[in-house]
């Protein structure tokens, strides 16, 4: 025994010298906010569903930082030189919680007969999807009618989750009791859920790779209040606060805390870019002058300080700095009141008055909006700002009954899946709010994104992508404003909590707590 | 008129009340040539705490705004939404509790009846729901204010003219054939004026309170600076920042105490035979 502590103790000393060996054992405490609506990550993929769901659940690959793929279900993959055919290798030796074994049948059912039902956004992507089968047990091939620059992008957990066929075949998806007690590949288990309070998850033993995932339990606390949320993790109730478990406020405090560790990184798959929506259809927003001046007038710089501590980058363009094809070779929108009020003076802005909605998510935005509307004041622009509750914003938005309006939408990882839709004219109808919502109409720009997507190699879509960029910019579609930073904030003694590009919702794979 | 002073001096409650309210009213006059640039300019840093720099000594808010600045513009607001939600209130109430108390019988009812439901509703919990359907406005704040607050004034009017009503210079004027309307106006409503007006000092207290309780919910003009707004937008960082919700509470407690002073002076003053008890 004494002997064996030792080495113990050795090790650990090599280990902290070197690179810290993961431990097994011990339970992570997490805030889960809001609680999520289902776990059934098939049929609902809200934010706090993927975090919960997307330890329970897998998909075929994950995504590092860079939004490379890595391996997942699948072991590895294969692209035919065509860009058409997609070859996935599987793990031999993966089991579904029920003891169940995983075979490329799951695959097939999963993406081509389950999802292409209940998962709108994956629907688009599979629109170019010809078929899919498995030629055996191991092995699933995708074929495309056309090549798809995104398509390694939309294996992830939260957009291709796997499900088990043996549960859901035949079945009525949306009621099939199993609903209530999600199963899937994934490291750990879903064990209770008492509605209100908590859901527990439990190590996964049968995983398909050595030794993972090295915590014995996940226990998510549901605390519906901001300020008692902060309280949790100053208390030590709980360890760990996922990116907006907290106001902004609070996050300095928080993180001045001692063994509190703060990244903001494990967001680069969303990409969560804020902008404004600017009417293009009438009033003053219509004339470009106008849309530019706004940009000029903004002090992004100071909106990023002030109100989201810091966290975040004032947004170039179009395109998250993290997503797959960015540029900052673009028009740059300083702040700078001067230019603001020249290009004014020139379109002959009569002072109408523009009306701007708030975002209605809480305190950050409402004083977001008043800071922007006092920078537009300086520069001659009238601003009245309209309160809304959430109802309220999403019916003006859909209706297109708006001046200018806050917003924030995801990327996932490439221009083709979270960018073009808010600017392609074949996008513009009303009743919805991810859409073009602002009415910008441009035949170019709807060219060269559909180009982009099918385009087969990166630097032919790196082209045309910056292409498109350049362009966007200089028409101010709408006023971009931060790419936000969620950050997560956890006790530094929580090991490798943030690896991919999707962070804390498949980050528990990998995590350990430090002894 | 020097009676009147002479009385409402004697209570120095009243004085100081109104010393207050005076310096109040003077400030949110004069607040544009105090303070030129607006209230919503980012000056400083954000969370400038007070006493640290001369030039805003009641510090900055959480996006660098000058809390002094914010306090004379939210002194016009609520001295605004005081003054013309009473005038609201009292022009729908006094007709309706006159002509309720001078025709009686069934017209009395009806009226009755009507005041009565708007009193079973808790007032606060209209004004939200009325503030809320027609999104939050000045006008719409000053509507709901009007509309919750006009009961009382009407049951007071009510109760006035019922026993002036069968006074005998009543009766004379009826002889003598003046109209319903004449008489109304002429005889009976002129010699309710005092408990109105005291009345009316205590509801431009509550309207002021009010609307600091709508915009403290988020249910303010979201373009004007009121207090309301000033310590509702102050209580999430209330553990950083204790300033922005202090300043502007202090400043809604000594309007609103001055208000209740003077309306007790006023009520001294208006009824002399009232003897003060206890003095």
């Amino acid at each position: 025994m004494l002997k064996r502590l030792t080495t113990l103790a050795a090790a650990m000393l090599v280990s902290t010298a070197l690179h810290a060996e993961p431990v097994s054992g011990g339970r992570a405490n997490v805030v889960i906010q809001p609680e999520p609506p289902s776990l059934m990550m098939g049929l609902v993929q809200n934010g706090p569903t993927q975090m919960v769901a997307g330890q329970i659940y897998e998909g075929l690959l994950r995504y590092d930082e860079k939004l490379q793929p890595m391996p997942q279900l699948a072991k590895s993959w294969e692209v035919s030189e065509d860009g058409l055919t997609y070859t996935f290798k599987l793990h031999d030796n993966v089991k579904w919680h029920d003891g169940e074994p995983f075979t490329s049948a799951d695959v097939v059912f999963s993406a081509d007969v389950f999802l292409r039902e209940t998962h709108a956004r994956l629907r688009t992507s599979l629109e170019h999807v010809e078929s899919i089968t498995a030629p055996d047990d191991t092995t699933v091939v995708f074929k495309l009618k056309q090549p798809f620059g995104p398509f390694l992008g939309i294996f992830e957990a939260g957009t291709m989750p796997m499900v088990p066929k043996h549960i859901y075949e035949g079945t009525d998806y949306k009621n099939n009791p199993a609903n209530n007690t999600p199963i899937g590949t994934g490291p750990f288990k879903f064990e209770e859920w008492v509605k209100g309070s908590h859901i527990l998850l439990t190590k996964f033993e049968d995983y398909y790779e050595e030794g993972k995932p090295y915590l014995d339990e996940i226990y998510w606390h549901v605390i519906p209040d901001a300020a008692s949320r902060a309280v949790a993790y100053e208390t030590g109730v709980v360890d760990i606060l996922p990116g907006g478990s907290v106001e902004n406020f609070d996050v300095q405090r928080i993180a001045d805390m001692e063994n509190t560790c703060i990244t903001d990184k494990g967001w680069e798959y969303f990409g969560p870019l804020s902008w404004m929506w600017l009417n293009n259809r009438e009033g003053p927003t219509a004339d470009k002058r106008f849309r530019q001046a706004v940009m000029y007038a903004m002090d992004r710089d100071f909106a990023r300080d002030a109100l989201w501590n810091g966290l975040g980058k004032v947004a170039k363009g179009p395109v998250s700095s993290s997503t797959r094809f960015f540029t900052d070779d673009v028009t740059a929108y300083d702040h700078d009141p001067e230019k603001a009020k020249a290009l004014l003076e020139e379109m002959g802005y009569d002072g109408e008055t523009v009306r701007l909605l708030p975002l209605p998510y809480g305190e950050t935005w409402q004083r977001w909006a008043e800071a922007v509307k006092q920078n537009l004041g300086e520069v001659g622009i009238n601003v009245e700002i309209v309160s809304t509750d959430v109802a309220g914003w999403n019916q003006k938005l859909a209706e297109w009954d708006y001046d200018m309006a806050f917003t924030y939408l995801y990327q996932y990882g490439d221009p083709a899946l979270g960018v073009a839709r808010t600017y392609i004219s074949t996008n513009i109808a009303k009743g919805s709010q991810w859409n073009n919502v602002e009415g910008y109409e441009n035949k170019e720009v709807d060219d060269l994104f559909a180009k982009a997507a099918v385009a087969v190699t990166a630097e032919e879509r790196q082209e045309l992508y910056t292409e498109v960029q350049q362009k966007l910019v200089d028409d101010v579609p709408v006023a971009w404003l931060l790419e936000l930073g969620f950050p997560t904030i956890y006790r530094c003694n929580v090991k490798d909590l943030v690896t991919t590009a999707i962070g804390v919702n498949d980050g528990f794979k990998d995590a350990y707590i430090e002894k | 008129m020097a009676d009147f002073w002479k009385r409402f001096s004697r209570n120095r409650g009243a004085v100081i009340g109104l010393a207050i309210l005076a310096i109040v009213i003077l400030v949110a006059l004069l607040a544009p040539l105090i303070f030129p640039q607006s209230p919503w300019r980012m000056v400083q840093r954000p969370f400038l705490p007070p006493f640290a720099m001369d030039q805003y000594p009641l510090g900055t808010d959480a996006l660098g705004r000058d809390v002094i600045s914010g306090l004379a513009y939210g002194a016009q607001v609520s001295l605004l939404v005081g003054l013309v939600s009473t005038v609201a209130a009292l022009l729908i109430g006094i007709p309706i509790g006159a002509l309720a108390g001078y025709f009686g019988g069934w017209v009395d009812d009806a009226l009755m009846r009507f005041t009565e439901f708007f009193q079973t509703v808790p007032s606060f919990a209209l004004a939200i729901v009325l503030v809320a359907i027609f999104q939050p406005s000045i006008e719409s704040i000053i509507a709901a204010i009007a509309i919750v607050s006009w009961p009382p004034v009407a049951r007071l009017v009510r109760g006035e003219v019922l026993s002036l009503r069968s006074r005998e210079y009543v009766e004379a004027a009826i002889l003598s054939g003046q109209t319903s309307l004449t008489i109304i106006l002429r005889q009976v409503l002129p010699n309710t004026i005092s408990p109105i007006i005291v009345l009316a000092s205590l509801m431009v207290a509550t309207a002021i309170l009010l609307e600091s309780s709508l915009s403290f919910l988020g249910l303010g003009d979201p373009n004007l600076m009121s207090w309301g707004y000033m310590i509702g937008a102050a209580r999430t960082v209330i553990r950083q920042a204790w300033w922005l919700s202090f300043f502007p509470g202090v400043a809604i407690l000594l309007t609103v105490l001055a208000l209740n002073l003077i309306g007790e002076g006023l009520n001294d003053a208006l009824n002399p035979r009232l003897a003060r008890r206890g003095k």
